[in-house]
């Protein structure tokens, strides 16, 4: 452990110490005679510069540093789910019974609670081997999550000991293993540094879509599970609902979603929301399965550049016990902004923007922690990471936009025009991609007489064909194009506000089943078949269009529920039986 | 202790900072007095702390400072201000001190102008619908209790007309509760301060209200105070007096200038167009401040104003603060120029808390779908009118020809009102209604069949 140093210089959340050789980079540290928690980002000689977790206000040169031989790291076993962190760890549940209802500095919590009995169930015996990872028991932590009590990955050993079905707290021993003549007494849970991802034994790659409930985004742009994804979007165009949504309804074990330097009130929304919300396939409340990581903006800076990593961290830990994992982080664009001010408090040389030279690689770093992997466990878990990314003035050239692009698969461009005439998501057709298209498609090939992917193109081109028509029209107006392109016209609204948009507020649209999607989207489009013909018997469009069957058929998305899928074909006969009657046919 | 230390140990001055050498014992962030050749006092704060050197921000700015006529001591605690509620109906500097003449307002409490972040486990959310009797904030971008709602103006527009008439007709309905508005004026104009307190003494408003004034020609670094000085009185007045709090913040581009000519003098690394890369941070600290607290009665509800320098709204100003608050009121020249009162652009509008505030129970239960179709009619509405500009109305269908229509009426009957009328809910829905009968049914995607039985052609 490092001698006590004193404070040198103080700006912001940045502090600078001299008297501490052999504080190590990274390491934790007690600043000030309040202990505030710090990280050590520099080391230069006897000098050490120390970001500090908490407000440093009144801190006064002369007073202690102290290392603590230990780097930030959270605590990992049950009681993580159901749980309001802040960006190190700390629950605000803790800090509000210690403060009140604003937040004060110098409180010491520890992150999971130590008085707690969980029912320990031990699935190994005495006798066995235990390697890294192993599963040595279980916890029903909540409804929705078993906990795999795991074996830390830097530990092994026999089993000497493991404690007997029962009552137990974090702290009791529930197993000793040992090595080489030394004995580790494992706990239920154990300690991880933040910054370091946890091993595993192999990356596979991804073959399962993340199914989200949302369908431009299961349908057109998909992530797979493992996958990683970025949102950017200027403000108000719903990159934080979009995350709420994915958050609420992806088909995932376990949730991390991380308030990054957002808004408070947002978080309070989840809060509310996602105990009385059900998941879809179990009935169960989303919060069983959900860990918040809350470190708004006006928190402190540096604890928000830690925030994504305590996340990430967590999320690779339920990953290690088979689990899929979802992560949500709004906005990295603050996580970057905090590296920028802190850098600038370094004086480092900035690079592009005032962000300095790392920016990138550390957001390289961040996203490489998505995956699906052969756990040491020797269970498949994964890990999707979806950030989203704020532009100044919406401007996808800045640097935090163009260099997550270099490592994320999948880009869903929100776009301020859709927002502003309150299509939602506001999700750009034209410009988002996702890579993970080759990935997913069997598995919805499987489920759809293998016909997913014809009509996604299909859909996309009809979409894509407006796009052109749009400009042809700005210079002829519409009448004077031919009804077969006036019908692409049509077909693109009804794909537009009968399968794209989809309201988050509304109770039966806010998330489509994968049937749902799949009816919906071939209705559609099979309307565009039916009107072709119709076309050819000289019936025009103005006239398809204005059936109220046609405009019923965009608003199936909220009138019909996920049970009810199949009620989608029946809106198709109407259609159907309507046009006959347009072109004489009688019914 | 450090009251008694005096240093006359300045160094350097530099735009409004000052640096003195050789300090011991100093905090950061504290306050500290300097005293200048006259024995003036002036107050600041420290910035940073380097070895034995301390950055100091003076408030009342560096004219008239010399290096070697100047003193300073520091106190040891951060800049704070007295709280109690007789401060309402008076005026005070950026600092807190009245300058209407009265007495120091009679108290012990004293507080951190700087607050601290509220625990967003405490945070109620806000869901109370607030009534302004504007029909294009009512009825599309409603605003709620505690919510930060800002407008989004340009220089020339009637954001100050605006202001005064929420402030002056915003109520709950159905409710009699203490109210007070807590008015924070930054670097704006004497007669733009002026038209502000004629107005609450003309509403009646001013008994209720505590005013913050730090005009244009007061120094720009007061300026960076006076918001924190408003909302700590603001966060007494809602959470230990129960009261529900309207902050009216203007100009915050006032303000952002004042925090760029700060980190200029720092020498600081800029960011976009100049202004440092924490001013995200800071307008959080200042936005932030707004909301409700579980098991508390009062609430802060905040309208920021700014103007859009060049009317550009991807400006870091704007920007940054719309990536913050509740959403945006955003002002319009063209409709201005056009005699539409109040010139809101609804499409760039936004209120993120209006799904919560509004609805069965709370507005009325068709609120939600006829605010998404006007949005959505309006837009297709201003697509078109650029279209017909180059192609003329005859290049367009019948149904285009309607949305044209519905364009102009939204504009001249919904949108366009009186500085002094205050329609309810109810009169806002029906012209609402009135708009949307100007287009075919078949047009009414966004709007469930049943309240379209209801009210489609029915006025
Ligand atoms: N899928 C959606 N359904 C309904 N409304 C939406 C949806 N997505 C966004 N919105 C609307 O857009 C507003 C802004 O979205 P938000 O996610 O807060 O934006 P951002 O995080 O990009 O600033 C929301 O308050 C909501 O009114
Ligand atoms: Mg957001």
């Amino acid at each position: 452990m490092a001698k006590i140093g004193r404070i040198t210089k103080i700006s912001g959340p940045v502090v600078q110490a001299e008297g501490v050789a052999g504080l190590e980079m990274h390491e934790l540290t007690m600043v000030g005679n309040e202990e505030l928690i710090g990280e050590v980002v520099r080391v230069e000689g006897d000098l050490a510069t120390i970001q500090v977790y908490e407000d440093t206000a009144g801190l006064k040169l002369g007073e202690p540093v102290k290392g603590s031989g230990m780097p930030l790291a959270v605590e990992l076993g049950p009681g993580l789910l159901q749980s309001i962190f802040d960006g190190i760890q700390r629950p605000l549940t803790v800090i509000r019974d210690a403060t009140g209802d604003f937040v004060r500095r110098g409180v010491k919590a520890t992150a999971l609670p130590r008085d707690k009995k969980w029912h320990f169930v031990p699935l190994k015996k005495i006798g066995d081997y235990a390697a890294p990872g192993t599963i040595v028991g279980k916890v029903q932590e909540t409804p929705l999550l078993e906990h795999r009590i795991l074996v830390p990955p830097n530990r092994e050993g026999k089993i000497d000991f493991i404690a007997d079905e029962g009552e137990y707290t974090i702290e009791d021993c529930i197993a000793k293993l040992s090595k080489d003549g030394e004995i580790y007494e494992l706990k239920m849970y154990h300690k991880w540094p933040v910054r370091k991802p946890r091993p595993y034994i192999e990356r596979l790659e991804p073959s399962e879509p993340l199914i989200t409930g949302q369908r431009i985004i299961d349908m057109f742009f998909p992530v797979a599970k493992g996958g990683a994804v970025s949102i950017p979007g200027g403000f108000g165009t719903g990159k934080t609902i979009t995350s709420h949504q994915l958050a609420a309804w992806s088909d995932c074990e376990v949730i991390i979603y991380i308030g990054c330097g957002e808004r408070g009130n947002e978080m309070t929304e989840v809060l509310i929301n996602f105990p009385e919300w059900k998941d879809p396939r179990s009935g169960r409340p989303l919060m069983e399965r959900t860990v918040l990581i809350a470190n708004t903006s006006n928190m402190p800076v540096a604890a928000r550049e830690a925030s994504i990593y305590t996340g990430v961290t967590i999320a690779e830990y339920f990953r290690d016990m088979g689990y899929n994992v979802g992560v949500m982080a709004d906005s990295t664009s603050r996580w970057a902004e905090a590296l920028r001010e802190i850098s600038g408090r370094l004086e480092e040389m900035p690079a592009e923007e005032g962000y300095p030279s790392y920016l990138a690689s550390r957001l390289g770093e961040f996203y490489e922690r998505a995956g699906r992997v052969k756990s040491l466990s020797g269970l498949y878990g994964s890990v999707t990471l979806v950030g989203a990314v704020s532009p100044p003035g919406g401007d996808f050239s800045e640097p935090v936009t163009v260099h997550t692009k270099r490592f994320v698969r999948a880009f869903w461009a929100l776009d301020s025009a859709l927002a502003s005439m309150r299509h939602y998501p506001a999700i750009n057709w034209l410009t988002s991609y996702s890579e993970y298209t080759d990935y997913v498609e069997k598995w919805w090939n499987e489920r759809t007489n293998g016909r997913w992917k014809e009509l996604r193109l299909k859909a996309l081109d009809i979409l894509k064909k407006e796009d052109d028509l749009k400009e042809v029209i700005r210079l002829v107006g519409i009448e004077s194009l031919p009804e077969t392109e006036k019908l692409i016209m049509e077909t693109a609204r009804l794909l537009r506000e009968g399968f794209l948009q989809q309201n988050a507020y509304d109770p039966v649209d806010t998330y489509s089943s994968p049937e749902k999607q799949f009816k919906l989207l071939s209705a559609i489009l099979q309307f565009h078949e039916i009107a072709l013909k119709a076309l050819s018997k000289g019936t025009p469009v103005s006239k398809i269009s204005s059936l109220t069957s046609v405009t019923d058929l965009a608003k199936v998305r909220m009138s019909v529920p996920n049970e009810k899928a199949e009620e989608i074909d029946r809106f198709l006969e109407r259609i159907q039986a309507d046009i006959k009657r347009l072109t004489g046919e009688g019914i | 202790m450090s009251f008694s230390v005096e240093y006359r140990s300045v160094q350097k001055i530099s735009g409004p900072l000052i640096f003195v050498e050789g300090v011991s014992d100093v905090g950061f962030n504290e306050l500290v007095e300097v005293k200048d050749a006259e024995g003036g006092l002036r107050r600041g704060r420290v910035l940073e702390i380097n070895r034995g050197v301390a950055a100091v921000e003076v408030f009342e700015g560096t004219t008239g400072l010399s290096t070697t006529s100047t003193s300073v001591r520091f106190l040891g605690k951060p800049l704070t201000i007295p709280l109690s509620t007789e401060m309402l109906g008076r005026v005070f500097n950026g600092l807190g001190e009245p300058i209407d003449g009265g007495p120091a307002p009679f108290t012990e409490e004293y507080r951190d102008v700087n607050g601290l972040p509220m625990n967003p486990y405490s945070r109620d959310y806000p869901t109370q619908f607030i009534q302004t009797g504007v029909s294009a904030i009512d009825g599309m971008d409603t605003l709620v209790r505690g919510q930060k709602l800002p407008i989004f103006s340009g220089s020339g527009l009637p954001h100050n007309l605006l202001a005064t008439q929420i402030a002056r007709q915003a109520t709950i309905v159905g409710e009699e509760v203490s109210f007070a508005v807590v008015f924070v004026a930054m670097g704006i104009k004497h007669d733009e301060a002026a038209f502000f307190k004629r107005s609450f003494e003309e509403s009646g408003a001013l008994k209720n209200s505590a005013i913050f004034l730090n005009l244009a020609d007061d120094p720009p670094v007061e300026r960076l105070v006076t918001p924190r000085s408003a909302l700590t009185l603001a966060e007494y007045l809602a959470f230990e007096q129960d009261m529900h709090v309207l902050v009216i913040l203007t100009d915050m581009t006032n303000y952002a200038e004042a925090l760029r000519e700060i980190s200029a003098a720092r020498e600081e690394v800029p960011s976009r167009k100049g202004y440092p890369g924490y001013m995200y941070s800071d307008f959080a600290s200042i936005y932030e401040r707004a909301g409700r607290i579980k098991g508390r009665k009062g609430s802060i509800t905040q309208m920021p104003v700014l103007t859009m320098p060049n009317d550009d709204i991807t400006h870091p100003i704007p920007d940054l603060t719309g990536y913050i608050t509740e959403g945006q009121i955003v002002l319009d020249r063209d409709l201005h120029r056009r005699g539409i009162y109040p010139p809101i652009n609804i499409l760039p509008s936004l209120s993120r808390l209006m799904k919560d505030g509004i609805g069965k129970g709370k507005t009325r239960e068709d609120h939600g779908p006829v605010a998404s179709q006007l949005y959505s009619a309006y837009a297709r509405a201003q697509e078109l009118r650029s279209l017909s500009a180059i192609i003329g109305e005859e290049g367009l269908t019948e149904k285009d020809r309607a949305y044209l229509r519905f364009g102009d009426s939204f504009e001249r009957k919904f949108l366009n009102q009186g500085i002094d009328e205050n329609r309810s809910l109810e009169t806002t829905l029906t012209l609402a209604w009135e708009q949307l009968s100007l287009l075919p049914e078949t047009e009414l995607t966004r709007i469930p069949d049943r309240f379209v039985k209801m009210y489609y052609k029915r006025t």
